[in-house]
Parts: structure tokens; sequence; C-alpha cells
């Protein structure tokens, strides 16, 4: 089992390198959204400083959204999803190493040019820590929650982002909420363990339902 | 026992009978409720020392938001029941009801935003209620255009229903945390006012005009059913049948 | 009468009743309207199947 497990993050590894486009316009798409925020509201720090964590969690959303959508059109397009369907290992494990792998190259990058982006929004220094620990919980959640999109729109031709986008961005409302609101008593000055122990428990929730749900919508797609 | 009523339940055609018989009672019941409430709410209940005559808006905005709830719940039921059984009525079922709760929610979004106005003075307020609304008139829109988008029904149906239980799994927590970032942003100054404990002359009306939609939310789904049925098996002889004698 | 012009003017929440009670009614009237004429549709093509057919 951890062969197949270190196997597959190995693929995936060497596909994302084939294609660095797929790894790297998201975090570009990233930095521009965020960039845009200034330039349609003016630069004044005080306002920059209210909007900055809502900003750049939009932002994260809407970056993690648009790379998700090729998550699995590839491997179904060359039958390897149907591989994964029939073998004997469990699909929803499969399915955890491919949004972890996901995670890896997304969300986690993501975090790493927050501090800059977090800075340019006149952010304080003492937050970023807390809002780096907030969007690495919360790309999980993103991650995990839009796979299963991804899942149910694999076998759609076109126009398969917008309908993703559609079906997923109400559930991720819930992690938006949280982790805009720790980010608001972090700029208070008040203790956030509470909050991020919430945010833990979603990611929890999310990682133990969303694996079914994305087998599930594998499966239909692949038996069409 | 009752497991051969659950299995008539997959046939088509069984439907099809049961609910032609049902279809009249069903109507009945809904217009006379209707009628019933919306005079007792508009002319016979007292109007409301705080709101004034807007408050009657209540009679139907209630009504509509509850029935949007129930609707979203029907759709993960019946996706259950057609993931779990295979049963294909049950994908009727979700298909057919979708748009109406859409539609509910509309409905609840609009006489909600209007009762607003002369209420708090404007016609939208991020509050929780009308904020959670909006969430889930975004989710029905979500199945629907999977349902749209995907061109193979069987596949399509699957989708819908996995699509419909994962959302209703996160109503609860979409809801809950609505709810609190409703309270993070409130001024201290402004409280969306409890609603005082209505008096029996103020609820009843409102039980008889939720009876009222409820009725009619289950007459046009079995309108919009039967018609689906028919679509689907217009090969069939006793469909042809029952479309040429128009029954 | 003077009691039907106050009903309609609803203590100056007229136009706020009137307009919910209206959009619902409409409403109400299309999300019946579609299987009516859906189903007349239907009757129309397998009507028209049968001619076809028999000819």
């Amino acid at each position: 089992m951890r062969a197949v497990i270190w196997q597959l993050l190995q693929r995936e590894w060497q596909l994302s390198w084939r294609r660095p486009g797929d790894v790297l316009n998201p975090l570009v798409f990233f930095a521009m959204v965020i960039t845009l925020f200034p330039l349609a509201v003016g630069p004044e720090p005080q306002m920059l400083q209210r909007m900055a964590s809502g900003v750049i969690w939009v932002a994260a959303l809407l970056a993690t959204l648009l790379s998700l959508d090729g998550l699995f059109r590839s491997d179904f397009e060359d039958g390897s999803l149907e591989q994964w369907v029939l073998s004997p290992h469990p699909l929803t494990l499969l399915v955890l190493v491919k949004v972890l792998h996901h995670w890896l190259m997304c969300g986690v990058l993501l975090v790493l040019l927050t501090p800059l982006l977090g800075m340019m929004l006149a952010l304080p220094w003492s937050v970023i820590p807390v809002l780096c620990v907030t969007l690495l919980l919360g790309t999980a959640v993103l991650s995990l929650l839009g796979a299963i999109g991804a899942a149910l729109t694999v076998g759609l031709k076109g126009g398969g982002s917008m309908l993703l986008a559609l079906l997923i961005l109400p559930l991720y409302i819930p992690v938006l909420i949280l982790g805009t609101g720790t980010m608001d008593a972090a700029l208070q000055g008040l203790p956030v363990q509470g909050y991020l122990l919430w945010m833990s428990c979603l990611a929890v929730l999310a990682l133990s339902l969303s694996p079914l749900a994305i087998a599930a919508g594998l499966r239909i797609g692949v038996s069409e | 026992m009752s497991w051969t009523f659950f299995h008539k339940l997959g046939s088509p055609k069984w439907f099809y009978e049961i609910s032609g018989k049902l279809l009249p009672w069903v109507a009945a019941f809904s217009l006379l409720a209707l009628v019933i409430g919306i005079v007792w709410g508009l002319v016979f209940a007292p109007e409301d020392y705080q709101q004034g005559n807007s408050f009657r808006i209540i009679y139907i905005h209630v009504p509509a938001a509850i029935l949007a709830q129930s609707c979203y719940m029907m759709l993960a039921v019946a996706g259950v029941v057609g993931l779990v059984w295979r049963m294909k009525l049950a994908d009727v079922a979700l298909q057919c009801a979708a748009p109406i709760g859409a539609w509910m929610t509309l409905v609840a979004l609009f006489t909600g935003s209007i009762w607003g106005k002369p209420t708090w003075g404007t016609y939208w307020e991020w509050d929780a209620r009308l904020t959670s609304m909006l969430i889930l008139l975004f989710l029905y829109f979500g199945i629907i255009a999977l349902r749209m988008a995907i061109s193979n029904r069987d596949t399509a149906a699957k989708a819908t229903a996995v699509m419909a239980i994962v959302g209703v799994i996160n109503i609860p927590i979409i809801k809950y945390s609505v709810d609190w970032w409703n309270t993070l942003h409130q001024p201290a100054t402004f409280t969306i006012t409890e609603k005082p404990a209505m008096p029996p002359e103020m609820w009843l009306p409102l039980l008889v005009m939720v009876l009222a939609f409820y009725g009619l939310f289950t007459l046009n789904l079995l309108m919009r059913m039967r018609l689906e049925v028919l679509r689907r098996e217009h090969k069939t002889r006793w469909a042809r049948a029952a479309l040429e004698s128009n029954t | 009468m003077s009691n039907l012009a106050e009903f309609f003017a609803m203590g100056g929440h007229g136009p706020y009743v009137w307009t919910a009670y209206g959009l619902t009614g409409a409403v109400l009237i299309l999300l019946f309207l579609t299987p009516i004429l859906g189903r007349r549709r239907l009757v129309q093509a397998e009507a028209r199947r049968r001619r076809r057919e028999e000819t």
C-alpha cells in the first residue's frame, strides 16, 4: 500500500514537472487578482489593510478553483482513470493521494507567496503567520471539496471550469468565513487558537468525507 | 409487507396511474388551503403593531422559505434512493423538483427583500437568513446546471444525486458559518428584532399557508413527474395509450 | 367603499404587499404553466407521430 502511494506521488510529481504551467499559472493568477484590488479601490493603506485578508482569501479560492478543473481530465482522457477504478487498491486512497499532490503544488505554494502579497496589502507582520496557517488548513479543504466538483465534471468537454465554480463555490463559503474570521480576530489582537481548532475540524471533516464523494464522482464519470 | 409498495414505486406505469388518481384530491386541498390562507392572512389577521400591514408578506415569504429548504432535503433523499436502490423514479423526482425549489428560493428572496424595505429601510440586508437563502439558490443552480451539462441521462442522474447529497451535508455547515459571520459583522446598535411570540390570530393563517404551499408543491411535482415519465417511456404502449386518450 | 380603498392601501404599505403577493402569484402561475403546456406539446407530437405511422 505504501509503495502504491509513493509511486502515485512520484507519477504526479513527474507529470507536474512536465507541465510547469499547470503549477505556475495559478500562482501568477493569485498575485494578479490581488494586485487588481489596490488598482480598483485605491492604495490607501488603512483601507487595504481592512480588505487584505478577504482579498487574499478570495484570490486563493479562485486560483484553487481554476487549477482544479483539469485535476482528473488528463487521466480520464488517457484511460488511467479507468485503471484506477478497476484497481484492487481502494479508490478513496488513490484520490486522496491525487488531492494531496494538488494541495502541495497549489495550496502550499500559494501560502509561500502570501507573506509578500500580504505585506503589499499593508498587513502588519504580526498577523502574517496566522494568515499562512489559516491558508494552509483552508487550501487543504479547498482542494478536497473542489476535487468533488472536478470528479463530477470530469467527462464534460468545454465549459467545465465555469460549471465547476458554480458547483463548488457555495461549498467554499464556510471555509472563507472561518478563515477571514480568524484573520479579523488576529488583527484585533485576540487569541486565535479556538478559530484554528475550528478550521482543523473542518479540515478533518473534509478529509474523511470528500474522498467518498470524489470516488463516487469518478466512478460515475468512468462508467459512461 | 411494505417492501412490495416500495418496489412497485419503481414502476413508472404504476406511479402514473396512482398519481393520476391522487391529483384531483391534491389540487382540491391545495387550492382550498390557498384561498383560505390568503383571505385570512390579508383580510382577517390583525396588523402587526410594529410593522403595520407589510407584515402580511410573512404569509408568502415564510411558506416559500420553508418549502425552499424542504425541497432541497427532498432532492438529497431522492438522490440517496436513486443511488442506493437504482430507482429511476427517484431521479425523475430529483429532476422535476429542482426547478420548483429554485423558484421557491427566488420567491423567498424577493418577498424577503420587499418586506425589508418598509421594515429595515433597505431592500437588501446581509443578514444571516437572507444570505443563507442566497447560498441555497446557488446550490440549486449548481444542480440544475450540472444536469443540463451532462447529456447521458443515467450519468446526469447519478452526478446530480451525488451533488444533492454533498449539498445537503454542507447546508448545516453553511448555515452555522453564516450565522457566526453575521454576529461578527453586526454593529452593536442594530439588532434584527427577535420576532415576539405570535398570537394564534397571526400564526394560524401562516400554518394554513404553509400547508397550501406544500400542497401546491406536491401538485406541481406530480404534474411535472407525470410529464417526464411519459417523455421517458414514450415508446411503451401504456404511455402511448395515455397520450392518445390524454388521461 | 372606503373599506375597500383602505384595504388596497394597506396603511401605506400597499405597493410592498401587493408587489410581493403579485410576484408570488406570477411565479406560481409560471410553475404550473410549464407542465400543462409541456403535456399539450407532447400529446400533439404523439398525435403527429401516429398519423405519420398509419399512412
